[in-house]
């Protein structure tokens, strides 16, 4: 099942090819992303799936195909652009890329202070709101590296919609949290796209958490989009590389050794 | 056969890597002018947050003061002492003011400050943006449509070009003193002939302009090759320690082979 690509879509992706020095990590993706929505993009580790959310930030160039944000192609744009695009995004980092001079409150208050002229006054009410969407508005005063991965996980969070983006991208939000702070995650996730309106792209490999609460889901494997569609289709799905994927199967499609040369003849190599 | 085989391919290899080395140095030096470029247009934008170069000021250059000036008071205080052991014979102990003034304003000042300054200020600098590179931050900053060469970059440049030639001019100042404090009250030479021997032999433009300038190309050389080993270090902890060692090297070399060009060239325009 697809969904089909309308103007209720604020993100688009057309036959998006990308690959380095030669090497092609997609070819051909097609994907869309409905206003209002949690869509995740699954997948294993080196699929690819950080490197969508980076073509859909213009961090990087795709070679064959396109990414559309508003209906605006994001590759085509000049600085000024692509900056005006990216105040609509909101980014959620791996590891939470806090700015490690400065507090949790200037963290937050970053956003605004670069893009408004907004009164001091403002800027604090605004900044405690975001924290407090995030239960850290009593750790506004303390820095960085006085904080939890789960903690600074949630303190880039409340950064990431300092704005108000209509688009909020996460890169593993789950990855190296213990399972409160990831249930609080989940929860936040699904609850801040509602409250805000906004759209919530998961990149993840998380299958029960994001199953949990993801409203489509598309599976990436071998450059292309092996799979897609909501949570109980794929649960359900007999597609082999899902079933591998979601029941957490050792061997199968994808397999366990890395591509390499004939086991005993390479042994015997070395005594010869 | 099969060794002179071996020894070609050994050859060939060797080849190839000191042309992959030279056309990597030469790619390097064009991304590093591309980013001063690139800093020298973010400028306007970083000016308009001064507060953020006047705190990198503070950083680079005021945290950078004790070893600057420890280091000067040891130089000019070596200088009096081996200045005096060389004129002595001459009975021409009375020029100690003069020689350890023009070693310190033309040479010692900027050239000693800007090594101090390379690896004291210029290794911070690329530790600092090399681990915001692998951490995400810089990243972070471009997805909130925030340059980070017009945050970060730009005002350190302009922090290390500012702070470059004062700390050079305080250098020279205070090995003068430490010249003095050997010369005039231990070794006992006397006061008026040390202050204006100086005074009469040290010219405005020729000496100490010059000095500055020399400080000031220091200045851009060094903070540049900080930010762009930083800006260009792999995200990875021996990247980045690779950057920092880089660093040193790479301005100490620079500091040094720049000196002479400059004095060379000063020396025809005079």
């Amino acid at each position: 099942m697809t969904q089909n690509s309308t103007p209720q879509n604020i993100v688009e992706i057309d036959n998006l090819s990308f690959g380095y020095k030669g090497r092609m990590l997609h070819q051909g993706i097609n994907m869309v992303f409905a206003r209002g929505k949690v869509v995740a993009i699954m997948g294993g580790s080196g699929s690819g799936k950080t490197t969508i959310l980076r073509l859909i930030g213009g961090q990087l160039k795709p070679v064959k195909g396109q990414v559309r944000v508003d209906g605006e192609v994001v590759h085509q744009q000049d600085r000024d652009g692509l900056y005006r695009l990216r105040r609509k995004m909101g980014m959620l980092f791996q590891h939470g890329a806090m700015f490690t001079d400065l507090s949790v409150y200037e963290n937050v208050a970053f956003p605004m202070r670069e893009h408004t002229d907004l009164p001091e006054s403002m800027i604090h009410d605004l900044v405690l709101m975001k924290l407090n969407a995030v239960g850290l508005r009593g750790a506004h005063k303390l820095m960085p590296t006085e904080l939890s991965g789960g903690m600074s996980r949630r303190v880039a969070l409340a950064r990431a919609i300092a704005l108000d983006p209509a688009i909020i991208m996460y890169d593993e939000p789950f990855a190296g949290l213990d399972p409160i702070s990831m249930g609080v995650i989940c929860d936040l996730i699904r609850s801040l796209n509602d409250a805000l309106g906004a759209t919530s792209i998961i990149v993840t490999h998380d299958v029960e958490e994001t199953f949990r609460f993801a409203d489509y889901v598309y599976f990436v494997a071998g450059g292309v989009v092996a799979a897609e569609g909501t949570p109980d289709d794929l649960r359900n799905s007999s597609l082999p590389f899902v079933h591998q994927f979601v029941h957490a199967e050792k061997d199968g499609p994808v397999p366990f050794h890395y591509a390499a040369n004939d086991y005993r003849r390479e042994l015997l190599e070395f005594v010869e | 056969m099969m060794i002179r085989s071996r020894l070609l391919t050994g050859l060939i290899r060797s080849l190839r890597h000191i042309g992959h080395s030279f056309t990597d140095q030469i790619w390097r030096l064009g991304a590093g002018m591309r980013l001063f470029g690139l800093v020298l247009i973010s400028s306007g934008e970083s000016f308009r947050r001064i507060h953020l170069t006047i705190r990198e000021i503070y950083f680079t250059g005021v945290m950078s003061l004790l070893i600057i000036l420890v280091s000067a008071f040891f130089v000019g205080m070596v200088l009096a002492l081996q200045g005096y052991n060389a004129l002595k014979p001459y009975g021409a102990s009375e020029s100690i003011g003069m020689l350890t003034a023009l070693a310190l304003v033309r040479e010692l000042g900027p050239v000693l400050t800007a090594l101090l300054f390379a690896g004291r200020a210029g290794t911070a600098i690329t530790a600092e943006i090399g681990l915001m590179k692998a951490t995400e931050q810089l990243s972070a900053m471009e997805m909130m449509a925030v340059s980070p060469i017009a945050r970060v970059v730009a005002p350190r440049f302009w922090a290390g070009m500012i702070s470059m030639p004062i700390l050079a001019v305080l250098f020279s100042m205070v090995g003068i003193l430490g010249a003095y404090l050997v010369a005039v009250p231990l070794i006992g030479v006397d006061a008026g002939a040390f202050w204006s021997q100086m005074q009469s032999k040290v010219d405005w433009r020729l000496d100490i302009l010059n000095g500055v300038i020399k400080s000031v190309v220091f200045g851009v050389v060094c903070t540049m090759i900080a930010l762009f080993e930083g800006f260009d270090a792999p995200p990875t902890a021996e990247g980045v320690s690779h950057a920092t060692t880089r660093t040193v090297v790479t301005s100490s070399l620079a500091i040094l082979a720049l000196d002479f060009m400059m004095t060379a060239l000063m020396m025809v325009i005079e």
